[in-house]
């Protein structure tokens, strides 16, 4: 019976103007639910992209074995230079015993000052290999990375990253220039594209960031620097030798990666009692990561089922309120001849149509989270800077992703929250007595 | 002749706080068409109830109820609704009106509910505000109107559905003398047109213009008193025959 529907439809939403206020605020609660779906959804999906963009750029088939000081507890007995981590001598094993590793990078950094003229950057200085920008997917802006000939013939070379360029170089081209790492020059052979951090690996919580970084060749800084690094900390020197601060195994097939990285372990132990090493595995950090995508989207959903239960009980406590204010026009409309379901239809019409508006705004509302946290952000870093800058990189640089899916859902549980809230209050009015429902004041 | 309503030996009974009332204890009534029935009573003896018998409101306990040639005493609610929409036009003391409803469209009501709103009937519902009086108030909202007005208006929308008769019941218990003796008035119109009228009432002047008044006592017929005979079939009555309305 369409034009039964037509009247009913039109005979609710009058119902519900003649009460604004009241029904703004019920429409509010599915709104606030609607839109919390979509806002969380996104939230949780931008989070998740971004780490898993993060350890894709470590790359799926690659292994991360990493020196590591060792506990305070082994260090202390003993005097003078501490040696530790991985060594070439390591290197050389896990390269010929393993099948399945198709290419090893050796990598040695440490942390150095850079300096051109007046001006100093601080900064990582990396030993590594030609393969090395292939590997960590660095790009290069102008002239070329380290190359094998540079390797053979250790040669003064180093190539800059973006950032350091800009601030060491800003008015000027950096190739061609010689920059001072303490008392040591090197020529300027390229220049990186900026690069964004990759996850964090060997157990700290902080992103691999290369924006600071100078590379040269590794054959150079072992014969330049060599193995010891010495610091100075609380009065005293302290002497550390470290050969390699990171060897990058690529596997050869995906599947073959956990498998290896157990042969790694079981390679490398024998030789490093005091565990001063660690296996980073990125393939494991990704399927961790979906799980905590997993996880985290089954929070967020159930605080968006919560706020959304919360509207629908707001739809029934008012629905509860309306057919008790209108009894009496129950009683009327049961004498004038409508039946039990045309009751219930048109107090569910009401409901429905109460969500069905939550639902529309509230995925306006949802929509709207990408400009809106660019907006809040831009706000609290104005009133807040000190508080904004502690914060993690997560929270502060995420970037919302609207997942397609969540749309039809948070509208679908909106109008279904609405039937099941409004079907209540909707069959108590059908089943008041007419004679009764008429004397009512 | 034929009767509008037909009552056959009905009782009622409630169970009010453990007790059982009886409230109708064997009424007889036939009600032919045409005729307009004052039905009277001190409260408690057994009016309101036997209005809201024959209104399908209710069932009764034992005994049976005609309405033409259906007997409705044990239809079910969907059966009596529908009975309601199509056979019996309300009019009430406190008039009933939907208030977020327009005069148009609260004398739609019974329609919407027989499932039925063609431009003929939307031009009818139009021709009975004419005739009640109010057919420059049709976009007026019940809280606009007089009291008088909305019981016009309520007596407009008992008609709407050709029904076997109006249930009036108190039609001018809120209403002032003037008030009153214009809806008297009207129904007195409206039942020389040949329509079917039975009233609950305590007032004996309203009493005094039916054709017949029914006393009501301990859920009894205390009394039937015919003072008038019925109006002959008129066209809109359930049995019409004949084409031209009455001259009143």
């Amino acid at each position: 019976m369409n034009f039964l529907w037509l009247r009913t439809w039109q005979l609710g939403i009058k119902s519900l103007l003649l009460h604004p206020l009241r029904s703004l605020l019920t429409v509010l609660g599915i709104f606030i639910g609607v839109a919390s779906v979509i806002w969380l959804l996104a939230i949780g999906e931008g989070i998740s992209q971004k780490a898993q963009e993060q350890i894709e750029g470590l790359g799926a088939s690659n292994i991360i074995v990493r020196s590591e000081k060792p506990p305070s507890e082994v260090t202390e007995r003993t005097r003078g230079v501490l040696p530790y981590g991985l060594t070439r001598e390591d290197y050389d094993r896990l390269v010929s015993t393993i099948p399945t590793i198709q290419s090893a990078l050796p990598i040695r950094e440490m942390r150095r000052r850079f300096g051109y003229r007046d001006r100093m950057v601080d900064g990582r200085l990396v030993g590594c290999t030609p393969e090395y920008a292939e590997v960590t997917r660095l790009e290069l802006d102008r002239g070329h990375f380290v190359t094998d000939i540079e390797q053979q013939d250790k040669q003064n070379h180093c190539v800059l990253a973006a950032e350091v360029a800009e601030r060491l170089f800003p008015y000027e081209d950096p190739l061609g220039r010689s920059i001072h790492v303490e008392e040591l020059y090197y020529v300027v052979v390229g220049v990186m594209r900026p690069k964004m951090a990759t996850a964090a690996i060997g157990g700290s919580l902080a992103a691999q960031d290369f924006s600071n970084d100078v590379y040269v060749p590794i054959s150079t800084l072992q014969s330049r620097i060599g193995d010891i690094i010495v610091t100075r900390r609380s009065g005293s020197f302290e002497r550390e030798q470290v050969e390699l601060t990171q060897v990058t195994l690529r596997v050869d097939k995906v599947e073959n990666v956990l498998e290896t990285a157990e042969l790694v372990k079981q390679t490398l132990e024998p030789h490093h009692r005091n565990r001063d090493f660690r296996v980073t595995v990125p393939l494991e950090l990704l399927e961790q990561a979906r799980t905590t995508r997993l996880m985290f989207i089954i929070f967020m959903g159930m605080i968006a089922a919560i706020s959304l239960v919360v509207g629908g009980i707001g739809i029934m406590n008012i629905m509860l309120a309306t057919v008790t204010e209108r009894t009496r026009e129950i009683g009327i409309r049961r004498a004038l001849g409508a039946k039990r379901r045309d009751i219930v239809r048109q107090f569910l019409v009401e409901t429905v149509a109460l969500s069905t508006v939550g639902g529309i705004t509230g995925v306006l509302g949802g929509l709207t989270c990408g400009p809106l946290i660019r907006w809040m952000r831009g706000l609290l870093d104005e009133a807040f800077p000190k508080v904004m800058a502690q914060l993690p990189d997560v929270i502060r640089a995420v970037q919302p992703v609207v997942v397609p899916e969540s749309i039809p859902l948070a509208f679908g549980i909106a109008v279904t929250i609405g039937i099941i809230f409004g079907l209540y209050p909707a069959i108590r009015a059908a089943a008041m007595d007419p004679i009764e429902a008429l004397r009512h004041e | 002749m034929n009767l509008a309503a037909r009552v056959r030996q009905v009782t009622k009974e409630y169970v009010l706080d453990g007790e059982t009332v009886r409230a109708l204890r064997g009424i007889d009534l036939d009600v032919p068409e045409g005729d307009y029935v004052a039905i009277m009573g001190a409260s408690g003896s057994g009016k309101s109830t036997l209005l809201n018998l024959l209104g399908c409101l209710d069932r009764p306990t034992s005994g049976s109820i005609f309405l033409g040639d259906d007997d409705v005493s044990r239809l079910d609610d969907d059966r009596l609704s529908e009975i309601r929409a199509s056979r019996i036009g309300f009019v009430f003391q406190s008039y009933n009106l939907i208030p977020q409803l327009t005069v148009l469209e609260n004398i739609e009501v019974p329609l919407y509910y027989q499932r039925r709103l063609s431009p003929r009937d939307r031009r009818r519902c139009r021709e009975l505000a004419d005739m009640v009086g109010l057919g420059d108030r049709l976009r007026h909202r019940p809280t606009q109107l007089s009291g008088g007005q909305q019981q016009r208006v309520a007596i407009a929308r008992s008609l709407v559905n050709d029904p076997y008769f109006i249930l009036a019941d108190e039609p001018t218990g809120n209403l002032d003398s003037v008030t009153t003796e214009e809806i008297l008035e009207l129904l007195g119109r409206l039942n020389r047109e040949g329509k079917t009228i039975i009233m609950v009432t305590h007032e004996p002047h309203v009493g005094a213009r039916t054709r017949r008044v029914v006393r009501l006592m301990d859920g009894t017929v205390q009394s039937d008193e015919r003072r008038v005979p019925p109006q002959p079939a008129a066209c809109g009555s359930p049995s019409a025959e004949c084409p031209q309305p009455l001259a009143s």
